[in-house]
């Protein structure tokens, strides 16, 4: 979770990557799926770089930098024409059954949610951020994001009925 | 709210190649974009890890282990910016010599320096070192003498104490006018290391 600094040395750059970056990357994932997460990681963190020193001692790195990922992003799916605002529910992926794709069935099951399903699950479940955090970077109250991400969370159970299939 | 996250918690963690590449990629547009401020890389010899950092202008940083590292970086974050990354291929020509130095086959570095961590009269002194050749000595009043202040003894100790650039500034060749070693930022066995490595070249 975020890391809370106590004086005014800011952190080697190269510390908030390691710590950070896999976060990120799995928040990337998770909204743009495998193809593109990398390029929005890269992206978000060299947007960091460029504004980090003049970042304000005692933020909030994490909520900082999945707000860049955030936009970052929305670039994509806009550069791209993914961005399609529907509250249909997607057609459930198919599984193939094997343990080992399991896990990545539910990256794809992620990838078939509408876009604030994914958003509210990568903040909160993925991050651990409270949704009124969430609702700070995906707009809308902090109930709204909260029963986005509960309606993502009830599609998911329809594919995957238990955590525990390991 | 626990069932949910067992949920995630079987998705796969990021592993080691895709760290790699993404930070390559970090680094190489970092310089590209001009944003690589500092750049580090570690080097193994014989008187321990060396931590050496580098500005778009030159070499800004040797660090010995007992000196801390992380410690070094942060004061390179808080001293010249907190752009830094681990970039070992913007170090290579500087490894490149330090290890040609420690093989006996290098006497002097080319690699261009950037002193901005040393001020003043401390900077002074720093310039100088390079005059005491490769394999000698001199004594802190000599370089005191050499830096314009002859009175000046224990401002050069405490010049060799802070150089920001040991082993390339060769700080370890001043010592006491009685003949002993004296102090060291790497510790006096390390200074004892390099002098005879020098004198056996």
């Amino acid at each position: 979770m975020a890391t809370k600094r106590v004086g005014v040395s800011p952190q080697p750059f190269e510390e908030i990557v390691a710590e950070h970056g896999p976060t990120v990357l799995r928040v990337c994932r998770a909204i743009l799926g495998r193809v593109d997460a990398e390029d929005a990681w890269s992206e978000t963190f060299l947007a960091a770089l460029r504004a980090y020193p003049r970042l304000r001692a005692n933020s909030n790195i994490e909520a900082w930098l999945v707000t860049i990922a955030h936009r970052k992003a929305l670039d994509h799916l806009r550069a791209s024409r993914r961005l399609v605002v529907t509250d249909e529910l997607p057609e459930r992926p198919a599984r193939d059954g094997s343990p080992e794709g399991w896990e990545s069935g539910l990256w794809e099951a992620l990838e078939a949610l509408p876009l604030k399903q994914r958003q509210t699950i990568a903040y909160h479940y993925l991050v651990g951020m409270p949704y009124l955090q969430v609702a700070e970077i995906v707009g809308g109250s902090e109930d709204a994001a909260r029963r986005a991400a509960a309606d993502g969370i009830a599609a998911l159970r329809k594919t995957f009925p238990k955590g525990e299939s390991r | 709210m626990r069932k949910e996250r067992d949920l995630f918690a079987a998705l796969p963690t990021i592993d080691e190649a895709v760290s790699r590449r993404l930070h390559q990629r970090l680094v190489d547009a970092a310089s590209a974009a001009g944003l690589l401020d500092v750049a580090y890389r570690t080097i193994e010899t014989p008187v321990g890890t060396l931590l050496l950092a580098a500005t778009p202008k030159g070499l800004v940083r040797v660090a010995y282990a007992s000196e801390d590292h992380d410690l070094v970086l942060e004061r390179l974050a808080r001293d010249v910016s907190p752009r830094i990354l681990r970039a070992p291929a913007r170090l290579d020509r500087v490894a490149r010599e330090i290890e040609e130095y420690f093989a006996r086959r290098r006497s002097t570095f080319d690699t261009p320096l950037d002193l901005r961590l040393s001020h003043g009269f401390r900077r002074t002194v720093l310039s100088h070192l390079p005059e005491i050749g490769y394999g000698k000595t001199a004594s802190y009043a000599a370089v005191a003498k050499a830096a314009g202040r002859p009175k000046a003894v224990r401002a050069v100790g405490s010049a060799c104490a802070t150089n920001p650039l040991p082993v390339v500034v060769p700080c370890h060749r001043v010592v006491r006018s009685d003949g002993t070693i004296g102090q060291y930022v790497g510790g006096v066995e390390a200074k004892h290391m390099l002098l005879a490595l020098e004198s056996a070249a």
